[in-house]
C-alpha cells in the first residue's frame, strides 16, 4: 500500500476523535468568578468546563434577557451523522478511490465545516440577540440599538463586566488536521502517479 | 590644630555611635522584642492565604472561631454548643436537635479543647473535636463544610474538661470528668462527697470511615478532679495520662481545701489494655441516658437519639491498666513530647515544671516499686519515674506545647509570659511577656509527632488597656510569636471572640483543598426539599402548613401565598436551587419568632412561622445575593381564624 493511501485512511478516520474530545469551548471571566464560568461544545453536547457552569451561565443572562442554553439542539443529531457519513465516504475513497477523489474530499470538508461555522454564528448571533422583551435590564448601543451579547465566533471581546473568549479544541483540531493530511494525501499521491508514469515510460 | 579638633570630633561621633547603639538594645528588650519589620512578616497581602488554620474556641461563647495565621484575620465562627441566630444554628428545624440532651434542649455551653483529627501521630486535618464543659458533651466539626456535624452527651460526668483529646490514629477522642459526682447520679448528702463520688474517664470511639462516635466505655476512677489530659504517642501509643487535682477529695471551699497535698497525680491509663478487656466482653452495663447527635449531609437534617446504656469498667478489674505518679502542687496541663517520652505536669501553684519519664514508668511497672495506692490504684515513686525539672523562674505554670526541634513553651499565668525550654536538659532559654494572665499556648500540630514549629499563639485571658476600651467589658487576646529562632518574637495581638480558652492549628495546605464549595442539589434528601420549580408547593394538614419553596437568583417561588389562617403553624421549608459557590440567601418574615434562615447552594432548610395577626406579612431575601436582591421579596396573606380562603400560591402572575 502506497503511503498517500495509508494517510487517507488517517485523513477519514481522525474527525471520528470529535466523539472524544471538545469542538469548541466558550469562557466567560469576571471579578466574581475567580474560577471563569466556561462550556465546552461537542458535536452532540454542551458540556460543564466546571460542575454546573451552563446553569450559572444561564443564570447571569437571565438579567439581560438572553435565553437559557438548551439541553439540546438539532444539529446534536445532524453533525455526529455528518461526520459519520463523510468517514465513511472518505474510507471508501482510501479503499478505491485515487488521489484526485482525496482532494474532492477535503474540498467537501471545507464546505462541510465551513458550513457547521456558519450555522455555530448563526446560533450565537440569535443567542445574543433574540432577548426576552421583558429582560431586566436593557441596554442599548451609543447609537440607540439594543445591545446585544452574541458571543465571539474565533477569540476575545468585553460583554459587559465579562471577557467573553471562544476558541476551538481539540475536536477541531483533529477536524482541521484530517483534512489537512488528505489534501498532503493528495499532494503525496498525484507525485506517485507522476513516478509512476515516468516509471512506466521508462520501462 | 585642625587635626586635634577633628580627632575629636570622630571620639565624640564614635561615642554618640556607641549611645544609640546601646539605647536600641535597651529598647529592643524592655518593649518585648517587637522587632521592626515584625508587620511584614504578619502581614498577608490582599487576596493571598495565610498558612496556617486556627481555630481558636470561644470558651463561654460555646463556640469555635476560625482565624487565619500569621495575619490574626477571623474568617467564620462556627456554631458548636451555643444558638447562633445569624446561622439559625438551634433555631432551624433541621438543627435544634444538635442541642438536645439528657436536660432537654441545653442552648448553650463552655467550650473549651479543640484538637484536630490524626493518622500515624500527624494532623490530617478531617475533623476538629471540641468538649462542652457545663453540660458534658464532645462536638465534632466536619472540615470539609467547617460545620458542627455530630455532638455526643456524655454520661455520668460533671465539668468535661480533660477533653476532647485524640489519640494517634484518631482511634478515640477522650472526655474526662473535672468534676466528680454521685455514679449513678442521686440524691445524696454532699458532705459524703469522700469515698461516694467518681470521676469518670470516657473513651469514644472513632469510626474511621466517616467519623461517626460511639462511647465504647467509661473508666470509673476516684472522685478526684480530672482537669487535663494528652495521649501518649509514638513509644507511649496505647497510654492516656491525666492531671489531677482535689486528690483530697473536698467538696468545699476548695481553693483551701484542694490545695493541701504536696502532690496530686498524673494518671497514666493503658487504653489499649482496656480495650482488650472490653472486647473480650469485659465491663459492666450500666443503665443511664444521654444524647447522639448526629447532622446528615445529604437530609440536612440532624437527628437526635437517646441512649439507654454505657459499658463501665472499674480500673482494679484491669490489673496493669491503671497507675499514678505523684506530681507536685496541683497540676494543670497534662502536655506530652513528641517523641512521647516525656509527661510535663504543669503545677500550677509551683514555680516549677514536673517532667516524668516514660520509660522510667515502664521500669518501675515493670519492678513494681510502689509507693502504697489510691483506692486499690497503684501510686508509682516520685523519683523512680521522674525525668527532670524545669526551673523556670515563672509563677503558675499552665500548659506546655512543643516545636518537634527539641523545644517546649510553656505558660505562666501569674507571672504572665511564655518561657521557652530545651526537652532533656530542661535548661529555660527564653521567655517572653503576655499581655496578660495567659492561659493555653498553641503551635500549629503541637498535639502531634509533626508540630509546624514556627509559630506558637498565647491565648490571654484579660487585656486591660491593650485595645481601644469598650465599657467594663473588654476583648480577650491572642498573641502570635514567631519561634523559628533562638528568641521568641512578639508579632501581632488579635482580639478573639468569647474566652479563648485554647486553640488547634494546622497548615492550611492540608484542610482547604479538601473545603467544599456547595452542596450538590442532585444529592440533597431533605424530607421537605425540592429538586425544580415544579415542586414547589403548599399543604394544608389541619393547622399545620407545610410550603415547599425554592429560592434562585433572585426571587422565591412561590413568592405570593394565600390561605394561612391565624393560629396555623406555617413551615417554610426553603431550597436554595443554586449551585455556584458562595451565593447563599437568607429568609424571614415579619414577626417570625425565630432567626432567620441562611441557605447555602443545594441546601434546604426551614423555620416555623405562627402568625398571631391578620394581615399581608412580607418576606425577603436577608443576605445580599444578587444585583436584584432588593427585589427578592414575597408576601404571605394571614386570615381570621374561621375564614373559607383555599391555599393558593404563585410566582410572577
Amino acid at each position: 500500500m502506497n503511503k498517500s493511501k495509508i494517510l487517507m485512511f488517517l485523513a477519514a478516520l481522525l474527525p471520528l476523535l470529535l466523539f472524544v474530545f471538545p469542538l469548541w469551548k466558550i469562557t466567560l471571566e469576571a471579578p466574581q468568578y475567580p474560577t471563569p464560568l466556561g462550556m465546552y461544545i461537542h458535536i452532540n453536547d454542551f458540556s460543564d468546563a466546571n460542575p454546573h457552569d451552563i446553569k450559572n451561565i444561564n443564570l447571569m443572562n437571565h438579567y439581560v434577557g438572553m435565553k437559557y442554553i438548551p439541553d439540546a439542539i438539532p444539529e446534536f443529531k445532524i453533525f455526529p451523522l455528518g461526520i459519520i457519513i463523510t468517514t465513511v465516504l472518505g474510507l471508501i475513497i482510501a479503499f478505491y478511490g485515487n488521489h484526485k477523489w482525496y482532494l474532492y474530499w477535503f474540498i467537501m470538508m471545507v464546505l462541510v465545516s465551513a458550513a457547521g461555522l456558519y450555522d455555530f454564528y448563526l446560533w450565537e448571533h440569535d443567542y445574543g440577540y433574540d432577548l426576552d422583551p421583558k429582560a431586566i435590564m436593557k441596554f442599548t448601543n451609543p447609537d440607540g440599538s439594543v445591545m446585544g451579547f452574541q458571543p465571539p465566533l474565533f477569540g476575545s471581546k468585553d460583554i459587559l463586566n465579562f471577557t467573553a473568549h471562544s476558541y476551538p479544541q481539540l475536536g477541531a483540531y483533529c477536524l482541521g488536521l484530517g483534512m489537512a493530511v488528505s489534501f498532503v494525501a493528495y499532494l503525496l499521491g498525484r507525485r506517485e502517479k507522476k513516478n509512476q508514469v515516468l516509471r512506466h515510460e521508462a520501462s | 590644630m585642625m587635626k586635634k579638633f577633628s580627632l575629636l570630633l570622630t571620639g565624640i561621633l564614635g561615642f554618640a555611635l556607641v549611645m544609640t547603639s546601646c539605647n536600641n538594645q535597651g529598647k529592643g528588650t524592655s518593649n518585648g522584642a517587637l522587632t521592626s519589620n515584625a508587620a511584614e512578616r504578619v502581614y498577608v497581602a490582599p487576596g493571598e492565604h495565610d498558612e496556617f488554620y486556627a481555630f481558636i474556641s470561644g470558651g463561654f461563647s460555646g463556640q469555635l472561631s476560625v482565624y487565619g495565621l500569621p495575619s490574626g484575620r477571623l474568617f467564620k465562627v462556627i456554631p458548636v454548643f451555643s444558638q447562633d441566630a445569624e446561622k439559625a444554628w438551634g433555631y432551624n428545624e433541621e438543627t435544634k436537635p444538635m442541642l438536645n440532651t439528657s436536660h432537654g434542649f441545653v442552648p448553650w455551653d463552655d467550650s473549651h479543647h479543640p484538637d484536630i483529627s490524626q493518622t500515624n501521630g500527624e494532623l490530617d486535618g478531617r475533623y476538629v473535636f471540641i468538649n462542652g464543659n457545663n453540660t458534658p458533651r464532645i462536638a465534632k466539626v466536619d472540615l470539609s463544610v467547617f460545620e458542627t456535624t455530630e455532638i455526643i452527651e456524655i454520661p455520668n460526668s460533671g465539668g468535661n474538661h480533660s477533653s476532647s483529646f485524640v489519640t494517634e490514629n484518631t482511634e478515640y477522642v477522650v472526655a474526662g470528668t473535672r468534676f466528680s459526682v454521685p455514679v449513678p447520679q442521686r440524691d445524696m448528702p454532699i458532705k459524703d462527697y469522700k469515698g461516694n463520688f467518681k470521676g469518670a474517664l470516657t473513651f469514644i470511639s472513632v469510626a474511621p470511615e466517616n467519623g461517626r462516635m460511639d462511647i465504647k466505655f467509661q473508666l470509673m476512677m476516684p472522685g478526684f478532679d480530672y482537669d487535663l489530659a494528652h495521649p501518649g504517642r509514638g513509644d507511649s501509643h496505647g497510654w492516656f495520662f491525666f492531671t489531677t487535682y482535689n486528690t483530697e477529695e473536698a467538696s468545699s471551699l476548695l481553693e483551701v481545701n484542694a490545695s493541701q497535698n504536696d502532690k496530686d497525680f498524673i494518671a497514666a491509663v493503658n487504653w489499649k489494655k482496656i480495650e482488650e478487656y472490653v472486647n473480650g466482653g469485659g465491663g459492666k452495663k450500666m443503665a443511664t441516658n444521654y444524647a447522639h447527635n448526629v447532622y446528615d449531609e445529604s437530609t440536612h437534617t440532624a437527628t437526635s437519639t437517646m441512649k439507654k446504656e454505657v459499658l463501665v469498667v472499674d480500673p482494679l478489674e484491669v490489673p496493669g491498666a491503671v497507675y499514678f505518679l505523684p506530681t507536685p502542687k496541683s497540676p494543670h496541663g497534662c502536655d506530652v513530647d513528641t517523641t512521647g517520652e516525656y509527661i510535663v505536669g504543669n503545677g500550677k501553684l509551683s514555680a516549677d515544671l514536673t517532667v516524668h519519664s516514660f520509660s522510667k514508668m515502664l521500669a518501675a511497672i515493670e519492678a513494681e516499686k510502689f509507693d502504697g495506692d489510691a483506692y486499690g490504684i497503684p501510686i508509682l515513686n516520685f523519683e523512680d519515674v521522674l525525668a527532670g525539672t524545669v526551673k523556670s523562674g515563672g509563677l503558675g505554670p499552665l500548659h506546655t506545647e512543643f516545636d518537634g526541634e527539641g523545644n517546649a513553651y510553656t505558660t505562666f499565668f501569674i507571672s504572665s509570659e511564655v518561657v521557652k525550654w530545651k526537652v532533656g536538659t530542661w535548661e529555660v532559654v527564653d521567655r517572653q511577656p503576655c499581655y496578660y494572665s495567659v492561659g493555653h499556648l498553641m503551635i500549629p500540630g503541637g498535639n502531634s509527632r509533626k508540630p509546624f514549629g514556627k509559630y506558637v499563639l498565647a491565648m490571654n485571658k484579660i487585656t486591660k488597656d491593650r485595645y481601644l476600651p469598650t465599657g467594663p467589658e473588654v476583648t480577650q487576646s491572642a498573641q502570635l510569636y514567631d519561634i523559628s529562632g533562638e528568641k521568641m518574637e512578639l508579632l501581632l495581638d488579635f482580639p478573639t471572640v468569647g474566652e479563648p480558652h485554647y486553640a488547634a492549628g494546622i497548615a492550611a495546605d492540608i484542610v482547604k483543598a479538601r473545603s467544599k464549595k456547595i452542596y450538590n442539589l442532585s444529592e440533597n434528601e431533605h424530607k421537605y426539599g425540592i429538586q425544580t420549580d415544579a415542586d414547589v408547593r403548599v399543604e394544608r394538614n389541619g393547622k399545620e402548613v407545610h410550603i415547599y419553596m425554592s429560592m434562585i437568583r433572585s426571587h422565591f417561588n412561590p413568592d405570593n401565598i394565600e390561605g394561612i389562617k391565624v393560629g396555623d403553624k406555617v413551615y417554610f421549608h426553603v431550597t436554595n436551587l443554586e449551585q455556584d459557590y458562595d451565593v447563599p440567601h437568607g429568609v424571614s418574615v415579619l414577626g417570625a419568632n425565630t432567626a432567620e434562615l441562611l441557605i447555602m447552594p443545594g441546601q434546604t432548610e426551614s423555620f416555623v412561622w405562627e402568625p398571631k395577626q391578620v394581615g399581608v406579612w412580607p418576606f425577603y431575601c436577608t443576605d445580599f445575593c444578587s444585583a436584584l436582591h432588593q427585589e427578592m421579596q414575597g408576601y404571605i396573606r394571614v386570615s381570621p381564624e374561621n375564614s373559607n380562603l383555599d391555599l393558593s400560591w404563585s410566582l410572577g402572575e
